[in-house]
């Protein structure tokens, strides 16, 4: 390749929201490589002011559509929080359900329609399903499965409808738990071979390590998702109150997205921080899955979210699966239909952390006395990875640079898409410039 | 249908979050009978392929920035048909609350000083504020099967058949408890149908993402409004999540 290099990759495709890149060298010299997030704004944090606390979840859900019980319930924990609140047990387990099923969907959507094709070296799913169909079957049918676990707790995949301050509108009955656990039992083979077609691929997953500090929640329990503290792999744990010390967000002039940094110039966020902080925790087959790509924390290269992935994705259904054991073992309460829990609103400020697929995420309301808004604040997952983005970009560039081209734009497109960005949450973009 | 009969079709998302398109891909098994009728030449969120010879154009999202203007009026001049998809592209949505709000500290709010860096207009609009809108496909999110209900009619070359009586006679037939009798609001009177009433049925009340029906304040429903001792009007103005800017382009005709 020349000496010069124009790479602009304008709104990069199979993620969610719009971003570019943007590389150009002279003689060699790189000259400029941006990560930019070019989404347009949605003010999300003042929609909620002046709205009843009664509402706040449905707004905020809307912030990204495949992270919506996430935000739901990260929503809902904030409210819960300020307005203390109480969940029953039975509706964490069934909230911890919802989580499990979104991010299953979410991963699997990923891994299988966007993450694979690069592997495989087909611009789309949409070729595969004539080259590959049965590959592309097996995870048509994980993602449907994960998206009737959805339906089944949620009443809806996208926005769900069921969760509200206090628990649920509406619960599942046995009969609907235990034909999802009967189907969830029944996913073991296709999850095998998600899982093999990828190790067949391993060599294609790039060679590139940078340490960073990974940060995601963690509990003494188990693998955190719907609770716990935060946990950074630099500095240790952080109550949840204290959340702002920890995320620091700041503005760039490139992005419409806000940045954020801990203990270094950046962190990471997702499935790789979260195998990296709480690997022990993984169920029993999820172990072995990672096993067989020799995963073995601290793992500092980015491309590996992907394969965290597929190992989240057997860890959410072997959990699952306990759960639902677990409420059936117990018996499920019956709650009345259209259940709405009595609650007296109240002054106060409240936080909510929870997982989501793209990593960890904080909703912080503050309430006046009748239960109306006046200030919220929102950190979303990929804010908190373009940072991340920016300093990887910055490190491969230079060792890649003399490839061709067309390869230096597809390795930076796979970084970017190996995080899983999901820019219309963090306001919405991917693009790269090579420019010439 | 011949493959190479079938009508081109692209997605193009604005401000939104990307919800609608995630329900096509949720079409699951389904995603193949939209493809044996139409031939995607473009879905950012699942494909690198792009082109801009398209006849059939999908819309998400509001616009909120005349570079999203331009986009979209360049769109439009490349398809035949426009279609609009969800409640942020055929109402504003949720997005048009701040239509509401003061402008300058809905920005104060989110970006604090550094509030000048972005351009944004100072009000969300729906596609059909800005070009002309062929087709809409209500709802946040769109309803999957009512998605490829609309796709069928646009490629068979019929009307789609898109309700525009309230949720409240759907949520009737579903024989769900009102509401109103158990304390809480609703906007289902005013609210177009064609969702099964879905969210009451799940336990809630009716949000009003669907947006209003054409003209709420003869076809709102009687019978629900009178036994609560209710009027449109009051429905519409208590509760606005969706409503926004179609109240203020209602107040401007
Ligand atoms: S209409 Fe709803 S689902 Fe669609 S983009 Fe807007 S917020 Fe998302
Ligand atoms: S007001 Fe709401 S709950 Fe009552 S009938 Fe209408 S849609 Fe149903
Ligand atoms: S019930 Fe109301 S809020 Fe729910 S989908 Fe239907 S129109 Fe939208």
């Amino acid at each position: 390749m020349s000496e010069d290099v124009d790479i602009d990759v304008e709104y990069l495709t199979r993620v969610e929201g719009h971003g570019n890149i943007e590389v150009n060298a002279r003689n060699g010299k790189i000259e400029k490589c941006e990560w930019q997030v070019v989404e347009a704004p949605r003010f999300f944090e003042s929609l909620v002011v002046d709205r009843d606390w009664t509402e706040l979840h449905h707004v905020t859900s809307r912030i990204c559509g495949i992270c919506s019980i996430g935000h739901t319930l990260a929503s809902l924990k904030a409210t819960e929080d300020a307005m203390d609140i109480d969940v029953s047990e039975q509706d964490k387990k069934l909230r911890k359900l919802a989580l499990h099923g979104e991010n299953m969907q979410s991963h699997v959507l990923h891994v299988g329609y966007l993450a694979l094709p690069d592997l495989m070296d087909s611009k789309s799913v949409v070729p595969l399903t004539e080259t590959h169909e049965e590959e592309v079957k097996t995870v048509i049918r994980l993602h449907r499965l994960a998206n009737e676990m959805s339906d089944v707790i949620t009443g809806r995949t996208t926005h769900p409808q069921r969760l509200i301050p206090g628990g649920f509108s509406k619960i599942p009955t046995e009969n609907e738990l235990m034909e999802l656990k009967n189907k969830l039992e029944g996913s073991f083979n296709d999850l095998t071979a998600v899982a093999n077609l990828l190790n067949d691929l391993e060599s294609k997953i790039p060679a590139f390590e940078r340490e960073t500090e990974y940060i995601s929640l963690t509990h003494e329990d188990e693998f955190a998702l719907y609770d716990g503290d935060i946990c950074s792999s630099d500095t240790g744990r952080t109550p949840v109150e204290e959340y702002l010390e920890i995320t620091n967000e700041y503005t760039v002039p490139q992005s419409t997205a806000k940045y954020t940094k801990n203990n270094r110039e950046s962190y990471m966020v997702g499935a790789l921080a979260r195998l990296n902080n709480n690997y022990g925790q993984l169920s029993p087959m999820a172990k072995d899955i990672a096993e067989k790509f020799d995963f073995d924390p601290l793992v500092c290269n980015p491309f590996m979210n992907t394969i965290a992935q597929v190992v989240e994705v057997v860890h959410s259904v072997e959990d699952s699966i306990r759960l639902i054991e677990e409420l059936l073992d117990e018996g499920l309460e019956e709650q009345e239909e259209y259940n709405s829990p009595d609650i007296e609103p109240k002054a106060g400020r409240g936080i909510g952390a929870v997982e989501v697929p793209r990593g960890i995420l904080f909703h912080d309301y503050t309430y006046d006395k009748d239960g109306k808004c006046t200030e919220a604040n929102c950190v979303i997952p990929t804010n908190q990875n373009h940072g991340n983005i920016q300093l990887d970009m910055e490190k491969m560039v230079p060792d890649i640079i003399s490839k061709p081209e067309e390869e230096v734009e597809k390795q930076l497109s796979m970084l970017v898409r190996a995080y899983d960005p999901c820019i219309s949450c963090s306001t919405h973009d991917l693009n790269i410039k090579f420019i010439d | 249908m011949k493959p190479e009969e079938r009508p081109k079709a692209a997605f193009f998302d604005f401000a939104g979050c990307e919800g609608d398109q995630l329900q096509v891909a949720n079409l699951e098994e389904k995603i193949l009978d939209l493809l044996n009728i139409v031939e995607l030449v473009s879905f950012r969120e699942v494909m690198t392929e792009h082109s801009d010879d398209y006849d059939v154009a999908f819309i998400e999202g509001s616009i909120t920035d005349s570079h999203a203007e331009e986009r979209l009026k360049e769109i439009r001049n490349n398809a035949d048909i426009v279609v609009a998809i969800g409640a942020c592209a055929t109402i504003g949505g949720i997005n048009s609350i701040r239509n509401a709000q003061d402008f300058e500290k809905v920005q104060e709010r989110v970006y604090g000083d550094e509030r000048e860096h972005y351009e944004a207009w100072e009000k969300a609009k729906p596609a059909k504020a800005v070009v002309d809108v062929d087709y809409e496909v209500h709802g946040c999110p769109i309803d999957r099967e009512e998605f490829l209900h609309v796709v069928q009619s646009i490629v068979m070359g019929r009307e789609p058949n898109i309700p525009d009586y309230p949720v409240c006679v759907e949520c009737k037939l579903n024989e769900n408890v009102c509401a109103f009798e158990r304390d809480e609001f609703c906007v289902g009177p005013v609210t177009r149908a064609g969702c099964d009433s879905c969210c009451v049925n799940e336990g809630t009340i009716c949000w009003g993402c669907r947006g209003m029906i054409d003209n709420p304040n003869e076809e709102a429903h009687e019978e629900v409004l009178e036994e609560y001792g209710l009027t449109a009007e009051e429905v519409m103005k208590k509760f606005d999540l969706y409503f926004t800017w179609q109240k203020e382009a209602r107040e401007d005709e």
